[in-house]
């Protein structure tokens, strides 16, 4: 706790700082405005990805989240995710190494090697979280100064956020609530479309075992939120941001397909309608462009 | 090397408990799991028909079907298994084994590199640096690919649970031994 309010450990993780900044630059600002201050995790590699990495070697994957975990406990930190993937992973290996003692010491023991320890003092929790749990609805809308009212938004949530619900603890994985609401504190509506709980396509090393035919479940998606009318994708995590904007492109030159569908994560979304402007959000430096409708 | 379900019990439940992998004989082959899966209706990866596999121990077969590596973990069949099973973690396991044999494209063991390298799947570089100068962030973000000494920590992690050998990693090239073979097999 720091005088003003909360203070959090951000885990960058890989593709938010290293692809998509303006992800890491919308949540900050929006953090701040709100008097919650974000530290730095020096030092944080990977998460490493819990569908990527998990399904190569789990035994490696643990004490690579496990010496990310020591990272924050030694800041005595609370930490905030903006991908799904660093979500899956760090909250993943915290609940298996909070609920298995013997798995703890092993971990430990490759820690020591360089001198760290997991203590099991640390929380995970994702930045969607924060903003509907501990900034509020009510606190959020009083700082609305450019309402959606005439958006139409697609949700899209990955998979890692809401699954599984044994770990992740936000209720049931098929009627979720969390972005629905972030999106229509801003004035928009938030509309099904077929499928709005589909992978994105991109996890557990699909992408990279066949790109083209992972591209083809993201084609799906964007036909399906475009047929109802939707004016853009709004979401949760930076690994489905890649899989879903840069995917276009991609899509497009392996399809000949012609998709610019604006795809946001829920920070730049808010950012947006509390005044940040699109340059600050680095909505100008991705892949999919933004409509006026969006940006006025 | 044991039957591949006792495989998947033992190297699984290291890590996830025995019990959780074990739920995998709980399976009726009713095939929930594979009329949700997203990959099921894209490519002709079957979840029903990989457990029934794993079951009956057809290990070669899994291990060499490509098919194996097209489920994206998204958790969907874990969800709404009406038996318990803990089909994603089964999954990952089975891919775990398949990968420490030597079933493990190069694509997927370049992964591997990136990570020895600058302790990142997605590392950082010079034309990424200019788009977070333009956002008003530091130019590299303080992670393991700015400090040498917080990257060798995962890079011990990596030699000791002996990733770097089973990708075949070449410590003086700071890359894959094999990459014209696929592969070690």
């Amino acid at each position: 706790m720091t005088e003003n309010g909360l203070t959090y450990a951000y885990f960058l993780g890989c593709i938010t700082p290293n692809r998509y900044p303006g992800i890491e630059a919308a949540t900050k600002k929006i953090f701040k405005e709100f008097g919650i201050e974000t530290k730095e995790m020096v030092g944080a590699s990977c998460c490493p990805a819990p569908g990527v990495f998990g399904s190569f070697d789990m035994h490696t994957w643990l004490p690579v989240a496990a010496r990310n975990l020591c990272i924050a406990e030694e800041m005595g930190l609370e930490i905030y995710v903006t991908c799904n993937g660093c979500y899956g992973s760090l909250q993943e290996a915290d609940h298996l190494l909070k609920d298995h003692p013997k798995l703890k010491e092993k971990t430990n023991k490759v820690l020591n090697e360089f001198g760290r320890e997991y203590k099991g003092t640390t929380k995970v929790n994702h930045s969607i979280v924060i903003l509907h749990d501990v900034i509020g609805l009510d606190k959020l809308k009083e700082r609305i100064t450019k309402p959606m009212n005439d958006v139409n938004v697609a949700v899209h949530y990955g998979c890692h956020f809401l699954k599984p619900r044994e770990v992740r603890g936000h209720g049931s994985s098929e009627t979720p609530y969390i972005l629905e609401d972030l999106v229509k504190v801003t004035g928009a509506k938030e509309v099904d479309y077929k499928d709005k709980l589909m992978c994105c396509g991109a996890g557990g090393g699909n992408r990279t075992a066949d790109s083209v035919q992972s591209l083809e479940w993201t084609r799906q998606k964007l036909v399906n939120a475009t047929m109802v009318g939707c004016d853009c994708m709004v979401h949760p995590c930076a690994f489905c941001h890649l899989q879903l904007d840069r995917g276009q492109a991609e899509m497009n030159k392996a399809f000949g397909t012609n998709f610019n569908f604006p795809i946001l994560f829920a920070t730049q979304f808010l950012g947006l309608a509390m005044g940040l402007s699109e340059k600050e959000c680095g909505l100008d430096i991705q892949t999919t462009t933004m409509p006026e409708k969006l940006l006025k | 090397m044991g039957t591949l379900y006792e495989d998947i019990v033992a190297y699984g439940g290291e890590v996830f408990g025995e019990e959780h992998m074990e739920s995998l004989r709980e399976c009726v082959q009713c095939g929930k799991c594979t009329g949700g899966c997203p990959s099921g209706r894209n490519t002709a990866f079957r979840t029903r028909k990989l457990f029934q596999m794993a079951l009956v121990d057809l290990r070669e077969e899994i291990f060499n079907s490509p098919e194996l590596w097209f489920c994206s973990t998204c958790f969907t069949c874990y969800e709404r298994c009406p038996k318990g099973v803990k089909t994603t973690d089964i999954i990952r396991i089975i891919r775990n084994l398949a990968a420490k044999e030597g079933h493990m494209s190069v694509p997927h063991r370049m992964i591997g590199v990136y990570v020895l390298k600058t302790g990142h799947a997605v590392p950082i570089g010079e034309p990424q640096m200019k788009l977070r100068e333009a956002v008003g962030l530091e130019s590299q973000p303080p992670t393991t690919q700015k400090y040498k000494e917080q990257l060798e920590q995962v890079q011990t992690i990596f030699r000791t649970t002996q990733y770097d050998a089973m990708i075949d990693f070449d410590w003086d090239t700071m890359g894959l031994r094999g990459m014209e073979k696929g592969g070690k097999k």
